[in-house]
């Protein structure tokens, strides 16, 4: 049988290509431009090949932003995660608890990030805010605006109150996919909670907490509006995670060449990681 | 050894699942359960292995009474219509975790294990992962799990319904065989009469939630007790005509069609159930029918023809070994081998084979 050729089928491509163009490519492209060039605005450039980047791997502010941010992902994650699925196990699994529990998990899901930093920014307070002054009146010396350690610990209490329910709700829906038969057949065999727990509900969840490590790995390594919003990054530079911190630099001190090298190593750090996990996740899936 | 459920009785807020049970199985055999989606086959069988309580009666295992007893004390084993394995252990460990469990030496492990996964042709596949296998290896991998224990009672749960049509067959010639020689009791549940037949044994026909007859499989196809009963071990589904008797005649009620029976009943109305498969395209018998037909639905199933037709207000349904191409209103002659009709009073309980 002869194909018939017909160019009229790129007319339906076209306005996917033109919308990517405008939607990622054309602003990421802006952004590599700047990252090799120098400007003094007027449109005037200048090359400057890779000197950006030495500048922004070699710089001590970045290196310490860089590591904020890991230490802030990596403890969240760990808190998220194990709490995320501890709920999810605690979880009714029919009756009208079910709707009650999903609505209420979603509630903070639902809250604007930057009300969310907001709301905290007043809650933590230490002479008005319910939190901050309820430590305050147990004896702590509380003060997120000044303290490093209480404006981390305000960040960290922030996140997992805004996102554990992410976890929750992935880990649920993965418990439920689980046939009762499972159950029933580890009961015939006589094995522990614990054995159930390590021996078919893990295994069975292990895709879907795969996404929702990757969604909190994404999420939080990116995160700005909130801590902005909390400690505007303070005190000093203490909470100054990546993002804050290319903000800072691309817009506070117009350094744009330095901030469009930061914004792609920001990139590339995220991409790698997650590539990195997923691989690592899906070894042994692939075979079958 | 044997088990024993009396006046067991299944109810979950105002439904009714398994109304008034009395049932002895036997070990040695296979004891099927025979019965549509939601007649309480897999209800029964949670009751039996405890891992369900019935809401009142006894459930006797070696004149023990074992009602509330938890599962994992009575020796039981069970196989799921899904291929239920441990998704991380390799088949080895999967068919060897009822052993760790209760405690049995590596070397028996290891030499039972062998010996299971070579009656279950698995040995090559001990080192896989359970999604690594098709599903016929799966639910072997299940099986084999079920019998490397020597349990007292071993429930099947519709274990062939998630495979495909060739596994199936190659697995059900085996199951017998494996369960021959081992000194449990053995549970099936199916939905298909012809799975049972083919297994032999002993029937139960269940129909919501109550059992209609039980005893040996052929007995039970044989001689239904009642029309249910005949239906339940019946497909496609029995033709049930009324009738009239009188003397030796008989005739249906919709049509002048006459016969003679042998039949040492009173005269009077009764209902008649014919198989498909004893209406069909050709004498068959040494009593036989003629009945005109018009075509209604002809469908070819492999070897065999599926013809429904009308006569006399009737629809019939026929199954006749071979292949006949017939059109929608066709007029073809059908017969009906006489001697296998079976015969049920007003009430639909059995009268006698004719």
């Amino acid at each position: 049988m002869n194909k018939t050729v017909n160019q009229k089928a790129w007319f339906f491509v076209i306005p996917v290509f033109v919308l990517v163009a405008f939607n990622a490519i054309i602003p990421l492209m802006t952004v590599v431009n700047y990252a090799f060039q120098e400007t003094f605005g007027n449109n005037v450039f200048m090359w400057e090949g890779t000197r950006w980047f030495k500048q922004i791997m070699l710089s001590e502010r970045f290196h310490a932003s860089l590591g904020r941010q890991f230490l802030f992902t990596f403890i969240i994650l760990f808190i998220q995660i194990p709490l995320g699925i501890a709920i999810a196990l605690t979880m009714p699994k029919e009756g009208i608890g079910v709707p009650v529990c999903l609505v209420l998990m979603s509630m903070p899901l639902l809250i604007p990030w930057n009300v969310v930093g907001a709301m905290w920014n007043i809650f933590a307070l230490p002479d008005i805010g319910f939190l901050g002054h309820s430590l305050n009146a147990l004896g702590f010396d509380y003060n997120f605006t000044q303290q490093i350690g209480d404006a981390w610990f305000t960040t960290i209490l922030m996140d997992v109150w805004h996102w554990t329910s992410l976890v929750v709700l992935l880990s649920y829906a993965g418990l439920r996919s689980i046939q009762p038969a499972y159950y029933q057949a580890a009961e015939i065999d006589g094995a522990s909670r614990w054995a159930i727990f390590t021996k078919i509900e893990l295994p069975k969840m292990k895709k879907v907490l795969t996404i929702a490590i990757l969604l909190r790995f994404m999420d939080s390594f990116m995160i700005y509006t909130e801590p902005f919003v909390l400690t505007g990054g303070g005190p000093g530079n203490a909470t100054a995670f990546l993002s804050i911190d290319l903000v800072k630099m691309a817009l506070g001190q117009f350094d744009l060449g330095p901030a469009a090298a930061m914004s792609l190593i920001y990139f590339f750090i995220v991409l790698l990681v997650c590539w990195v996990f997923y691989t690592l996740m899906m070894r042994n899936e692939e075979k079958s | 050894m044997s088990l024993e459920l009396k006046n067991v009785e299944k109810k979950v807020g105002l439904d009714t699942h398994i109304y008034k049970t009395n049932l002895k199985l036997q070990k040695n055999t296979i004891n099927i359960l025979l019965g549509s989606t939601l007649a309480g086959k897999t209800t029964l069988m949670q009751i039996m292995a405890g891992l369900d309580k019935p809401t009142s009666g006894e459930i006797w295992f070696n004149n023990e009474n074992v009602t509330g007893m938890k599962v994992q004390k009575r020796n039981v084993s069970m196989v799921y219509q899904q291929f239920i394995n441990y998704p991380n252990f390799t088949v080895y460990d999967n068919i060897a975790s009822p052993l760790k469990i209760t405690g049995v030496s590596s070397d028996e492990t290891k030499q039972r294990v062998g010996k299971v996964a070579e009656l279950l042709k698995l040995s090559e596949m001990l080192n896989k992962k359970p999604n690594e296998l098709s599903g016929g290896q799966q639910q072997r991998t299940a099986l084999a799990r079920a019998l490397v224990k020597d349990s007292d009672l071993i429930l099947l749960d519709e274990p062939l319904a998630n495979l495909d049509f060739k596994l199936r067959e190659e697995l059900r010639e085996e199951l017998p065989k494996l369960f021959e020689n081992r000194d449990c009791i053995v549970v099936y549940a199916t939905t298909e009469p012809s799975e049972a037949l083919l297994l032999g044994g002993n029937t139960a026909t269940l129909q919501e939630g109550k059992i209609i007859q039980y005893g040996k499989t052929l007995d039970t196809y044989n001689k239904p007790n009642s029309l249910v009963s005949a239906q339940v071990f019946s497909d496609p589904p029995m033709n049930i005509a009324k009738i009239k008797k009188s003397g030796e005649q008989c005739s249906f009620l919709q049509n002048d069609i006459q016969w003679k029976t042998k039949l040492n009943i009173k005269d009077g109305e009764y209902k008649v159930g014919i198989r498909p498969h004893n209406i069909t395209t050709y004498k068959e018998g040494n009593n036989t029918l003629e009945i005109k037909g018009k075509v209604l639905i002809s469908e070819i199933s492999g070897s065999e023809s599926l013809i429904h037709f009308t006569n006399g207000n009737l629809n019939w349904v026929s199954l006749s070994n071979g292949v006949f191409q017939k059109k929608v209103g066709d007029e073809m002659n059908l017969y009906m081998n006489t001697d296998e009709f079976v015969y049920f009073d007003q009430n639909e309980r059995l009268v006698s084979n004719g």
